[in-house]
């Protein structure tokens, strides 16, 4: 009992104070948890830009810049980005025409549901099982995160050695079938991430308060009970993080889409060859890179619709599951 | 307390350092990449203030282009500095590299594709020092209005590579090879008896990148040159559409490949097999490769002698080498003027120097330049036996592919679907990739 209220006193308190102090202020309390702000606040509203300055000039050249200019560059010809010419609307009419585009649209998005919730429902599984007090947790922690630790394209290649030197017993191989190509996908992408949504959830779960479990006990609620009304609940705050992180993962994926398939097999459908494989990010590189002299615009257009998709969809997500956690 | 001081401000520290680091590059990038002191100072602080910038294309060649680059420096005291983009990102490299200040001065557009694409960035040529110097029009590429876009400094050549120490063990002669059908007697007859041989017909013809272009692009230049000869005339621009009439010839040889090699056509599709390996180390008496190949096999297979495509076309009898080029010299159009002719002197020394002549045609191929050393390479010297004896000359059609990596990729998947099962439903897809996408890629690069 006294380890919870030890724990929950540290918890991060809403300084009502906040909202009357300059914004510098309220950035340092929201660091800070707003505590000590006499002692802390003075030197660090003094010095704080000296902190902040570097990574903010950092944001800006690596992330602010490029992104303005990329998104200047979706209305331009250009074969390099200091030559650009204005284009107008044409590279977006372009976008739509394009059926390889549509195709590895529809494709991101199964795969994204598929594996946002085969990730999430064995990553729970698994961190659930590991919480419950088995004899060397700890490693097989440390084997479940370790996928992680390697790089999409090494995981891509080693996957697709291994699935290819089981299809060549059949005569076949990875590449000539597009549901072998997604499933494969599918396997490799919850390899690697089950182990790293597993340590959220295994921080989530260690965070549920041990009165409410042992509440729900004395009341005579069986265990799948208290899974489903007090485990879960509690842990909402992890499902929306992993949900979010799958979500987003699974749409951008692309060292993995090329290492593995790059997009094989590819079907000609109306005249027009379509990668069966290929998700959007990879279908906006291999745009990038065609002969057109218009195609890096067109590339660059489906990479702003791109960033609107993603940001839309993963902020979608982040308010539905939200409404769903529950104050402690 | 204190350590927690000193901890946070080494952090600290660590983090500017970090930040920093990225605006301090150029320096030492240009230092490990120029090979030699003179390279550092890439700035140009020699009288002339020019100075080179080569991006070269083909990673094999980097180390013989280093010893170029320091020899000239040492010589004029020119700086000149040689990047080599890492294989297969040449296009990513050039992309970015044209983008900085210090842009490459000299770099390779190889063909009509990368003419349109780069044309603009490239100085026309003509009248200059180095034209003059050739000793044909035949590798050079020129634009829509007649710029001559980039110049050829070297050319290679492709076909079937025999080893005929093999051949003899096998109870064949290389003389027996004529044509498509005795070529298939013999490979047959070698595929067969493999287990009591120790060797196979065919290395094996992997289907993955570092080998694929083997065939959708080199083998599929039979098909090209076929339609070329039967018009009369040699493109000089992409068509918009190809006929495919000679597909059968391709599928000839393309069959004879497979069903002959060292692994079984079901296991192609994702490689690994190491071909070039096979063929350097007598376990196949017959590959398709090109020219540069020959210094990988001049040691275990010393007698190796490249042959044409021999694919069931009539007159075949009389067919030589696949000889062109992609190795194509442009220069940077928006580099500044010195520098611009520091590359073009640059240029001029390497096609009429002795020592660095004879460097580079040992590296890449023959040079077509009045004054550059003579090549030692065997295969070319087979290219031009056969067309001194008046045979004729495949010229690189393949060049001209639309789109090319797109128009690669699904010739590819469809090879693959027919490879695992060879059925005319499966050659249709193959078609339909040859021919029809020849269509579409071109709307799609011109469209």
């Amino acid at each position: 009992m006294t380890k919870t209220k030890k724990k929950l006193e540290t918890d991060f308190v809403p300084n009502e104070k906040a909202a009357h102090k300059s914004p510098f202020k309220r950035v340092v309390d929201f660091f800070f948890g707003g505590k000590n702000s006499n002692a802390l606040s003075r030197p660090l509203a003094k010095w704080g830009w000296l902190f902040i300055g570097p990574v903010t000039i950092a944001f800006i050249i690596g992330f602010v810049w490029p992104f303005i200019q990329g998104i200047y560059l979706s209305f331009c010809k250009f074969r390099i980005v200091s030559d650009a010419e204005f284009y107008g609307f044409q590279n977006y009419a372009s976008v739509f025409e394009d059926a390889s585009f549509i195709h590895s649209f529809w494709y991101s998005a199964l795969f994204a549901i598929v594996s946002l919730i085969l990730i999430n429902v064995f990553a729970f599984a698994v961190a659930y099982a590991l919480t419950q007090n088995i004899k060397g947790s700890n490693l097989f922690r440390t084997v479940f995160f370790m996928p992680n630790l390697i790089g999409g394209i090494v995981l891509g290649y080693i996957w697709s050695m291994i699935f290819d030197g089981i299809l060549s017993q059949f005569g076949t191989s990875i590449l000539q079938n597009s549901t072998w190509g997604f499933w494969g996908l599918i396997i490799l992408m919850c390899w690697q991430q089950i182990g790293y949504m597993m340590i959220i959830y295994i921080a989530g779960l260690n965070a549920v308060p041990e009165d409410m479990l042992e509440a729900a006990k004395i009341d005579g609620a069986t265990k799948w009970q208290t899974l489903w009304r007090v485990t879960i609940p509690n842990v909402m705050p992890s499902i929306t993080i992993c949900t979010f992180l799958s979500l987003t993962n699974g749409f951008k994926l692309f060292d993995q889409n090329i290492a593995l398939t790059a997009g094989q097999p590819i079907s000609i459908q109306n005249g027009v060859p379509i990668k069966q494989t290929e998700m959007l990010a990879l279908n906006i590189y291999n745009t990038f890179y065609g002969t057109n002299t218009a195609a890096r615009g067109t590339a660059q257009a489906k990479a702003v619709i791109f960033f609107i998709l993603v940001a839309g969809l993963g902020l979608a997500q982040l308010a539905y599951t939200r409404k769903k956690e529950v104050q402690q | 307390m204190k350590m927690k001081k000193i901890l946070a401000a080494i952090l600290a520290a660590s983090m500017c350092g970090c930040f920093f680091a990225g605006c301090n590059d150029s320096g030492g990038t240009t230092a490990s990449n120029g090979g030699g002191t003179a390279a550092n100072n890439s700035g140009g602080t020699t009288g002339s203030g020019g100075s080179v910038y080569w991006l070269n294309f083909k990673p094999e060649s980097d180390e013989v282009l280093q010893k170029v680059a320091k020899m000239y420096t040492d010589e004029t005291k020119v700086p000149v500095k040689v990047v080599t983009a890492a294989s297969g990102t040449y296009e990513q490299t050039l992309s970015a590299e044209m983008d900085k200040s210090d842009a490459p001065t000299l770099f390779v557009i190889g063909n009509s594709a990368g003419v349109k694409q780069w044309g603009d960035y490239a100085l026309d040529l003509k009248d200059t020092k180095i034209a003059k110097e050739l000793n044909t029009n035949a590798y050079n590429l020129y634009d829509a209005n007649g710029k001559l876009v980039s110049i050829g400094y070297c050319y290679e050549c492709y076909g079937i590579i025999v080893n005929p120490d093999l051949l003899k063990q096998a109870g064949h002669e290389l003389s027996e090879i004529k044509n498509f059908a005795t070529l298939k007697t013999v490979v047959e007859d070698i595929h067969s008896r493999a287990s009591e041989l120790g060797f196979d017909a065919f290395t094996s013809c992997d289907m993955d990148d570092s080998s694929s272009w083997r065939f959708t692009g080199h083998m599929a230049n039979l098909e090209y040159f076929y339609e070329e000869k039967a018009a009369g005339k040699t493109w000089t621009e992409c068509p918009a559409t190809i006929t495919g009439d000679y597909l059968g010839n391709f599928k000839n040889l393309y069959d004879l490949c497979i069903n002959n090699s060292i692994s079984a056509p079901t296991e192609l599709a994702t490689g690994g097999h190491d071909p070039s390996n096979q063929f350097a180390t007598c376990k196949a008496a017959f590959t398709v490769q090109g020219s540069w190949e020959y210094s990988a096999y001049k040691e275990k297979a010393p007698n190796a002698v490249m042959i044409p495509y021999y694919c069931g076309v009539d007159g075949e009898e009389k067919a030589g080498l696949n000889c062109g080029t992609e190795n194509c010299w442009a220069v940077n159009s928006k580099a500044s003027e010195a520098d611009q002719q520091a590359t073009l002197d640059f240029m001029y020394w390497c096609v009429t120097n002795k020592e660095a002549s004879k460097l580079l045609v040992d590296s890449f191929g023959v040079m077509p330049y009045k004054n550059a050393a003579e090549s030692s390479n065997a295969f070319l010297k087979n290219a031009n036996d056969l067309t001194t004896k008046g045979n004729y000359v495949m010229d690189w059609a393949t060049n001209y592919q639309p789109n090319v990596n797109e128009y690669r990729a699904a010739l590819v998947s469809a090879l693959n679907a027919y490879n695992a099962d060879q059925t005319d439903a499966n050659w249709a897809q193959v078609k339909a990739a040859f021919v029809d996408g020849w269509a579409t890629q071109y709307q799609a690069a011109n469209g």
